[in-house]
């Protein structure tokens, strides 16, 4: 699919957040980059249908299969991580492919413990697999690498590149490096 | 009587007080109106080798509770729809606050009046004095749910019924534990209550008002302590039962 975005505008009481964004994203990583309070987020939520714009548009996106990984966690806490995938895959649920992919992810011998017991590093990953394993047409990715060390960010990026092969994928960064890991396209965000 | 930090007894606490009342009767020396601890638990070993003491534990149980539960399907579907429709949560709020705020015993006497089947009536007590306590606690476990997990479950396409198990169930059932544990004391000491007007036949609260009109002091003891317990022995297991609900749901 190709994401369109058109001379987005969005304040919050009165305070541009975003002024005239416009920008083409097909399939592969596109690397969305700007400082803190440059607007980032909101530019995702509202991709995401989440937040409506003040004016422009997405281009239309019903039927889109969307997946991201938020800015936050978002787990449910008393669950363990093989639950919070079945919880937005239902009877799509396929137990062996789930277990691999926490595996290749370092989330092996935690399927007991609910993601409440999990270190900071490890709910990202969990995010991470859930996002990845839900069918998706559109994954929007919201720096999914914070808080991980050199090796977990290694394998996320790994299986990032294995799972999105032909998709269109967006990814939130402040940091230059990430974008390289994908040799991806930048949409710079400024004021 | 397991001990605990929880506000719960320690048996050690309990002791003393059983002493304090020994000591209270052996002191008074009257046991028409104070009798010990020792008659009381003699009076009760002889009730309870009744049928008709079973009975009446039975037939309160059933009314009272049935009450309650009553009280939780509808205190339930009622927070819920509040939570979703603001309009019925502006329209149920004034109904809420005064059924907090009328004394018991006008209700009882009302429901009295206007009942024409007087057996029903510790049902609807036990009812009215549960439904707000279930409705406002659900009302609140549902407004606090994490409006995150809903966002990314709108985003995932999550459906609703697995949005209720795995998002709103886990959030609401504490304020739902909170409002049943509550809930289950109002409902036997305002269900006993409304027994002891309407003196339904075959209940704990006729019971006790006999044991008023004769005077027999030791079995109005021996039936209030059978009160105490059948009430907190329903709490316990519907805990028990709701918690071990609430773990297999990831609570």
């Amino acid at each position: 699919m190709e994401l369109r975005v058109s001379h987005l505008c969005k304040a919050y009481d009165g305070e541009p957040v975003l002024e005239d964004v416009s920008f083409t994203a097909g399939p592969g990583v596109t690397c969305v980059m700007g400082p803190s309070g440059e607007g980032k987020t909101t530019l995702l939520r509202i991709i995401l249908g989440l937040e409506k714009p003040d004016s422009g548009s997405v281009e239309e996106l019903d039927g889109v299969r969307l997946s991201a990984v938020f800015q936050e966690d978002r787990l449910l806490p008393g669950r363990t991580a093989p639950e919070n995938l079945r919880f937005v895959l239902g009877a799509a649920y396929d137990e062996a492919a789930t277990k691999s992919l926490l595996q290749e992810l370092g989330l092996e011998d935690t399927e007991n413990k609910p993601v409440r017991e999990f270190s900071g590093g490890m709910r990202r990953r969990t995010a991470l697999a859930r996002a990845l394993i839900a069918p998706f047409d559109l994954l929007v990715l919201d720096e999914p690498f914070t808080g991980l060390d050199m090796d977990s960010r290694r394998r996320c990026v790994e299986a990032i590149r294995a799972r999105t092969a032909g998709k269109t994928v967006l990814l939130v960064t402040h940091d230059e490096s990430d974008g390289g890991a994908f040799a991806a396209r930048t949409v710079r965000l400024k004021k | 009587m397991a001990s605990d930090r929880g506000g719960r007894f320690r048996l050690w606490a309990v002791a003393v007080w059983m002493a304090v009342w020994q000591l209270g009767s052996m002191a008074l020396d009257q046991p028409l109106l104070l009798p010990s601890p020792l008659t009381v638990a003699r009076c009760l070993a002889a009730l309870a080798g009744t049928g008709a003491f079973w009975s009446a534990v039975g037939g309160s149980a059933v009314r009272i509770l049935g009450g309650f539960l009553l009280a939780c399907v509808v205190g339930i579907a009622c927070g819920a729809l509040a939570a979703r429709y603001r309009r019925f949560g502006e329209l149920l709020s004034p109904l809420l606050a005064s059924i907090k705020a009328v004394p018991v015993m006008s209700f009882i006497i009302l429901a009295y009046l206007w009942l024409p089947d007087k057996s029903l009536l510790p049902l609807l007590i036990a009812f009215l004095m549960v439904f707000p306590v279930i409705c406002g606690n659900v009302l609140t476990g549902v407004r606090e749910t994490d409006p995150q997990l809903l966002e990314m479950a709108r985003v995932f396409r999550v459906p609703l019924s697995r949005r209720l198990t795995g998002i709103y169930l886990p959030q609401v059932l504490p304020y739902f534990r909170t409002a049943a544990s509550l809930g289950l004391g109002l409902c036997w000491k305002s269900g006993v209550a409304a027994e002891v007007i309407s003196l339904t036949a075959g209940s704990l609260g006729e019971r006790l008002y006999q044991s008023k009109i004769y005077f027999e002091v030791p079995e109005l003891f021996a039936w209030t302590v059978t009160i105490v317990a059948v009430s907190v022995g329903f709490e316990k297991l519907f805990l028990r039962l709701l918690d071990a609900f609430a773990e297999r749901m990831g609570g």
